[in-house]
């Protein structure tokens, strides 16, 4: 069937040929499937299944369908620690949406008129992306110390020494200094990404509205803006998944109880504890609940996000 | 704050100097010079302040593992003058550095190798077949990219477990293998759907059989491909601190990141020692985008171009 429109049609349209045959083709996709089903796909379907059953330790018991999310829900201490957890989590995602969306956008705009020192700009910012998020996590529990830490000292050293405090000991701030440092990280990837998409927007568009007089905000408004759709969109999706994923640097920042007193706890260091360090004999179970709940809702938010935005450009162009 | 503000000045700018410029026949002028005004100024600030947010805490690391911890204690923001580099020594032996670290290279290159090749035989068959079981693969490998795969760490490790792999390195290196299928397929089946299937016609006429073709003829052309996915794929990897600190349990095969958070737990006031670690794990991280910023750049950007 497939082969039908190649015959009859005079010339294919170049990349959508037919080179191999579908037992060659399989021969080479071959060692990729096996990798991605036995580490990627059976793990993640038998994970789902897990929740459905009580443990004991490592001996799975009866089926019992949807307990162990009962469980989640009526029984402390989940039922207190999941809601917490999951606020830090959507924190994480508007603290880090707004910090890419304004000091991003604005970094990656003006580094866009810039002709000289361009590709400084971009490592500067960009490198602190690519630093692992546990070292950056560390660094900065070091930086923020409560005696000797850098932080601190500035902020004696310029006269504001009553603003000095134990950043990660005091539980109102501790949750706002992972969110700054996570937002701190991730910036230099919409910095690259708002660069490239603007790069993308023909200058002439730009140049006849001026032309016409469209103010500057007019034509960021109407002309940037919605050019940008596609690219605050992946940022949006990359951003939701990031934040709902977040580990290494509350780990890092507050350990894996989320210290102090879970202010900085989030999703995934929920399940770790649950799963390693709970010591409960239905470990598996209820870490496994807590698991398919999460997974079901970055996967299902971001197909949302991604459809949302397809709705959108399609509005726009 | 001052970024809502400041690219609208400096928008207003560029506006006078646009009009000006569309005004004037175009010759062979330079189109932005750069002119000193007060919205050019401002942006100019704004973009060195923020490089300097972004660079001192990485510089202070490095700065600060140059110093003695009672340096430190007295002096929080003094210079690493003359600079000391006992805390490295420190860190590479009596701290099992060296272990982590070799450990972390070993599974980062193996493991970035094992996901590029199989990946490039995969993306090269979804690139030239044409039928729904292989839209549908290409569908699955692809779904990774969104989905949260290591909630799925339980069964993994039983999995593991069963194979007598947990703390095993090789472990370690086939589930990274097998993580880095979605990125890699995804930017590398792109680009050889963008080679004209001419080629393969003119090579099949010639007598290479499927693979000489892929071997000789694709993969040459998809050099650029390969180095962005090769490079893109050992950040992750090398930063990686979940799976082993679930799946390795054996301090002789940590990599760094988790030896580094039990380096933490050890040497909790030993600040030159912590600063030397951090910076030991981030050296190689630095060195690669110095030397492949344009891979990284296009690797971070990959999905606008579809």
């Amino acid at each position: 069937m497939s082969a039908t429109p190649a015959l009859t049609a005079p010339r294919r349209r170049g990349n959508t040929g037919i080179a191999l045959s579908r037992r060659a083709g399989m021969v080479f996709v071959l060692p990729a499937l096996i990798l991605f089903a036995v580490f990627i796909a059976y793990p993640l379907f038998t994970a789902l299944s897990y929740s459905f059953f009580g443990w004991t330790g490592i001996l799975r018991g009866d089926f019992v369908g949807i307990e162990n999310y009962v469980t989640l829900f009526t029984k402390l201490p989940y039922s207190e620690d999941i809601p917490n957890a999951f606020v830090h989590n959507i924190l994480l995602f508007f603290g880090a949406m707004v910090f890419q969306n304004t000091v991003g956008l604005g970094l990656a705009s003006l580094l866009h008129r810039l002709s000289r020192f361009k590709r400084f700009f971009q490592t500067m910012y960009t490198l602190p992306y690519l630093v692992s998020p546990l070292v950056i996590g560390y660094l900065w529990s070091l930086m923020l110390s409560p005696l000797f830490g850098p932080v601190n000292a500035v902020l004696r050293g310029i006269g504001l020494g009553e603003l000095a405090q134990p950043w990660l000991g005091n539980p109102q701030t501790a949750i706002w200094v992972v969110v700054l440092v996570t937002a701190w990280q991730w910036i230099g990837f919409p910095v690259l990404l708002y660069g490239a998409a603007l790069g993308g927007i023909p200058e002439e568009i730009d140049e006849a509205a001026s032309l016409d007089g469209a103010s500057a905000w007019q034509r960021f408004r109407s002309i940037t803006l919605p050019m940008l759709v596609p690219a605050i969109g992946t940022v949006s999706v990359l951003t939701f998944i990031g934040a709902m994923e977040a580990f290494p640097i509350p780990y890092a920042l507050g350990g894996s109880q989320g210290n102090p007193a879970g202010a900085t706890d989030v999703l995934s260091l929920l399940f770790y504890r649950t799963a390693f360090e709970s010591g409960s004999s239905n470990a598996i179970g209820t870490s496994s609940a807590i698991a398919t709940l999460l997974f079901i809702f970055i996967f299902g938010i971001s197909m949302l996000i991604t459809m949302l935005l397809r709705r959108a450009e399609r509005k726009l162009f | 704050m001052t970024a809502t503000i400041t690219p609208s000045t400096a928008d207003a700018q560029s506006d006078g100097r646009d009009g000006r410029k569309t005004g004037r026949p175009n010759g062979g002028a330079p189109r932005r010079r750069p002119k000193v005004t007060a919205g050019g100024m401002a942006s100019s600030v704004f973009l060195w302040l923020y490089a300097a947010i972004s660079i001192a805490p990485l510089l202070l690391m490095v700065s600060n593992s140059l110093r003695t911890t009672q340096d430190m204690a007295t002096k929080p923001l003094g210079l690493p003058l003359p600079p000391d580099f006992t805390s490295y020594q420190k860190a590479w032996i009596t701290a099992s550095f060296d272990t982590y670290f070799f450990n972390s290279i070993f599974v980062t290159v193996a493991s970035v190798l094992l996901s590029t090749v199989v990946s490039l035989l995969a993306a090269y068959a979804f690139a030239r077949t044409k039928s729904k079981l292989f839209t549908a693969l290409e569908g699955l490998f692809l779904s990774g990219l969104m989905l949260p795969v290591y909630l799925a760490i339980l069964p993994l490790f039983f999995l593991l477990d069963a194979a007598g792999m947990i703390s095993n390195l090789w472990g370690l290196i086939l589930v990274y293998g097998a993580l880095g299928i979605p990125f890699s397929t995804f930017v590398l089946s792109s680009f050889f759907r963008q080679l004209p299937i001419e080629l393969d016609e003119a090579a099949r006429l010639d007598g290479a059989g499927p693979f000489q073709t892929f071997w000789r003829v694709h993969l040459p052309l998809v050099k650029p491909a390969i180095a962005t996915v090769v490079v893109f794929r050992f950040v992750p990897v090398w930063n990686d601190f979940f799976y082993p600190l679930i799946l390795i349990r054996d301090q002789d095969s940590y990599t760094l990141p988790v030896g580094i958070t039990r380096f933490f737990g050890e040497y909790q006031t030993d600040w030159a020692t912590l600063f030397a670690g951090l910076t030991l794990a981030t050296i190689p991280l630095v060195v690669l985008f110095l030397l492949a910023t344009k891979q990284i750049v296009s690797g971070l950007t990959a999905g606008m171009s579809k």
